[in-house]
């Protein structure tokens, strides 16, 4: 136990468009970090010798549903797991198809890293820039750059050279803090588990030790302190006659026993009386864990109210600017109401006006269209029906993120940061 | 110094007990699907830990296909009396009897797949709008797509093309009457995460995990526990092997794997060493490629 209670979780997206290899990329880290057991192998073997291949086909191991088998795609997002010594990762694995932006999007929405495959041959194309937008859009904070198929090119330096010199000039036109370029074959082995003998000129780390030692505990914001109530526990057993306990997970900055605090939306202030992390009695929490909380004062708090610091609060607003996605079938109903959620909270809101619209794949906006189709990414103006209690979404994901619901299907129909 | 990061498990556990407590504030009569093996009861320890001081507040549900080891009756009738809930059976016995559906014949014959029907059944009588399963994406490669919130029809089927993107940590539970909900709070968690926690916050697992001496035949590749239930096959021989179980369910087809493990230390030591997958012992996913996507889409668990 000791040697694992120290390791962080790391999640990560990859994104890549259909030939790019990454199914086998994924296959080949599970596969080199011994992530897949033996009847999972003698299936894959089965099925690639059916195939008539000679070597195991290690896309195979990320195989899907039959429809998706049939078709020769991947429908959705599938997660996968595998762990080291080190960390504990679990990948999103999002489908390359055009028409599949929102799974990109929803992949993207949880991870650390993004890492982005390129085929060497290709070099920068129309997909990568989409993938890039979104993984900045998504405030992804770290991104790898893996060119692919570097068997293909003789493992050639200028090769490689020549693709980061593109995609710094892409991503310099996107947000993106921390990118890292890699040149592997997923298909060989090259640089994904272990360092390759055919690159001697490529002198960083392979990719699975990148991810291993990548430092993520400051990608999370410690400094803004949000505490959205998800409910109230209130026991009213005999050992626990007049406990109120506000259950939640922070969603932001460090909370301590004796803060002075503020209940939005009504403004009243009190003190925090003691922290529980479930049964046990603890200092402080900070972003990412599921606490409840008490406070010195009797006041009404209820689900969507949030906790914050008496100094430092969020936006109170009801016209709002966010970037959407749009994700349903249906296109958006101009004037319609959706129900909005963000945290804890929920209510009505209607999309005032759509700013413009963003070109994923040559970053140009276009003003003219006030039309929301399924996949597009748009710039728009929202008035919910009481005042939202939000941050920034590039200050922070938990509080300035949010999904539209159409009443009429319940169905999730669009993500959204606000801006 | 002092860290500003959870372990793994400090994280994989703080999720789980997010979405619990989701569930609460999202449904109205949700229940803990619980088969008494250890993922259903890593579940109900989470669902003490996220509403401590209060008492959990879902009934327990238990599917139950009277193919049943008697150690793990047992061990859920403790546990519903220790944390003073509600139990609720739904009887694959009783649907036998009623002829609401028919027992398989032949010597593979099993009663899994007459699961769901009780398991539908069951949500339908006690008006319940969600139900809180162990499922793990890392068992099944159909797992491997099912959201947090799962939506189900009236009919109770999964539809895969259709499910509602699931982003950040918001979640959609909104349905019309006579649906329903299935929610998976350690969709995150593998295996080995689930023994690693049961060592850590040692909890009590039926006996039948640990390395036992017990009467067993050789079937599909696992060793398989002489009971009551299980259909003689005339000149099979009667093995007494010290096995223990990585899943429990129907006594007719787990499959027990021989074993000196008989601590939580030993049990954890050999999972993660273990070269093949806890599935690989159970002859309900040995039935085809696809044999877990398609009961899934018929409203299994």
């Amino acid at each position: 136990m000791n040697n694992i209670s120290n390791n962080q979780l790391l999640r990560f997206t990859t994104a890549g468009s259909v030939d790019d290899g990454k199914s086998t990329l994924i296959g080949r880290l599970l596969y080199d970090s011994k992530s897949i057991f033996k009847d999972q192998i003698e299936s894959v073997k089965r099925s690639s010798l059916r195939k008539g291949m000679e070597d195991i086909d290690l896309a195979l191991f990320t195989d899907g549903l039959k429809d998706e088998r049939e078709q020769g795609i991947t429908i959705d997002v599938a997660y996968r797991y595998f762990t080291t010594p080190k960390r504990k990762f679990i990948i999103a694995d999002t489908p390359g198809h055009t028409q599949y932006t929102r799974n990109m999007v929803t992949g993207a929405s949880t991870a650390n890293v993004a890492i982005v495959l390129i085929d060497a041959r290709k070099g920068v194309i129309e997909q990568t820039k989409r993938h890039s937008y979104i993984a900045s859009l998504l405030q992804i904070s770290h991104i790898i750059v893996c060119v692919n198929k570097m068997d293909l090119v003789d493992y050639d330096e200028t090769v490689f050279n020549d693709i980061v010199r593109q995609y710094e000039e892409i991503s310099a036109k996107m947000m993106i803090k921390d990118v890292r370029y890699i040149p592997i074959s997923a298909l060989k082995g090259d640089n994904v588990v272990k360092r390759s003998k055919n690159m001697d000129w490529y002198q960083n780390a392979p990719l699975l030790h990148t991810l291993e030692t990548m430092h993520i505990s400051s990608d999370n914001n410690m400094v803004d302190a949000r505490f959205p109530v998800q409910t109230v526990l209130r026991p009213q057993n005999d050992s626990h006659r007049d406990y109120r306990g506000y259950a939640g997970r922070v969603a932001g900055g460090i909370f301590r026993v004796g803060d002075e605090v503020k209940v939005l939306p009504s403004g009243f202030n009190s003190k925090i009386k003691s922290i529980n992390r479930y049964d046990e009695e603890i200092e402080f929490a900070f972003e990412g864990m599921s606490i409840a909380l008490t406070l010195e004062n009797d006041i009404d708090i209820s689900r969507g109210n949030m906790i914050v610091k008496k100094k430092n609060i969020p936006d109170t607003k009801q016209d709002i600017t966010a970037m959407i996605c749009w994700f349903d079938e249906e296109a958006a109903r101009p004037r319609a109401k959706y129900v909005l959620k963000h945290t804890s909270n929920e209510q009505k809101a209607i999309i005032k006006k759509v700013l413009y619209k963003v070109n994923v794949n040559t970053f140009k906006r276009i003003e003219d269209d006030q039309e929301l189709h399924m996949n597009d990414i748009c710039k728009v103006q929202i008035r919910t029906t009481s005042p939202l209690l939000a941050d920034d979404y590039n200050d922070n994901r938990n509080t300035g993120s949010f999904i539209l619901i159409d009443e009429a299907t319940n169905n999730t129909v669009a993500a959204g940061m606000i801006m | 110094m002092t860290k500003y990061f959870l372990n793994y498990l400090d994280e994989l556990e703080s999720e789980a007990v997010f979405v619990l407590r989701e569930v609460v504030a999202q449904f109205e009569n949700p229940v803990i699907l619980f088969s008494g093996g250890k993922d259903s009861i890593v579940l109900t320890h989470l669902a003490k830990k996220a509403f401590y001081p209060s008492k959990i507040p879902f009934a327990l549900m238990h599917i139950d296909t009277g193919h049943n080891f008697p150690e793990t009756i047992k061990f859920r009738d403790d546990l519903v009396k220790e944390l003073g809930v509600k139990l609720i059976v739904g009887s694959v016995q009783k649907a036998i009897d009623d002829k609401r559906v028919f027992e398989e014949k032949g010597k593979n014959a099993t009663r899994n797949t007459l699961q769901i029907t009780t398991l539908l059944d069951a949500i339908e009588d006690n008006t319940i709008d969600c139900a809180i399963g162990g499922g793990r994406r890392d068992e099944e490669k159909a797992r491997a797509k099912e959201r947090f919130f799962s939506h189900r029809d009236d009919f109770g089927q999964w539809t895969p093309k259709n499910q509602r993107p699931e982003l950040w940590n918001i979640f959609n539970g909104k349905m019309q009457m006579g649906e329903h909900f299935r929610v998976f709070p350690i969709s995150n968690w593998t295996e080995m995460d689930v023994w690693n926690y049961i060592l850590r916050e040692n909890i009590e697992i039926p006996s039948l995990y640990y390395a036992h001496k017990r009467k067993v035949v050789f079937r599909n590749n696992s060793w398989i526990p002489i009971s009551e239930h299980l259909p003689k096959i005339e000149g099979e021989e009667i093995h007494t092997k010290k096995v223990r179980f990585r899943t429990l369910g129907d006594i007719t087809i787990s499959g027990g794997i021989e074993s000196d493990a008989d601590t939580l230390e030993k049990i954890v030591a050999e999972v993660s060493g273990m070269r093949e997958t806890e599935r690989g012992n159970r002859a309900d996913d040995k039935r085809s490629e696809t044999a877990m996507e398609d009961r899934k889409k018929q409203g299994y668990f």
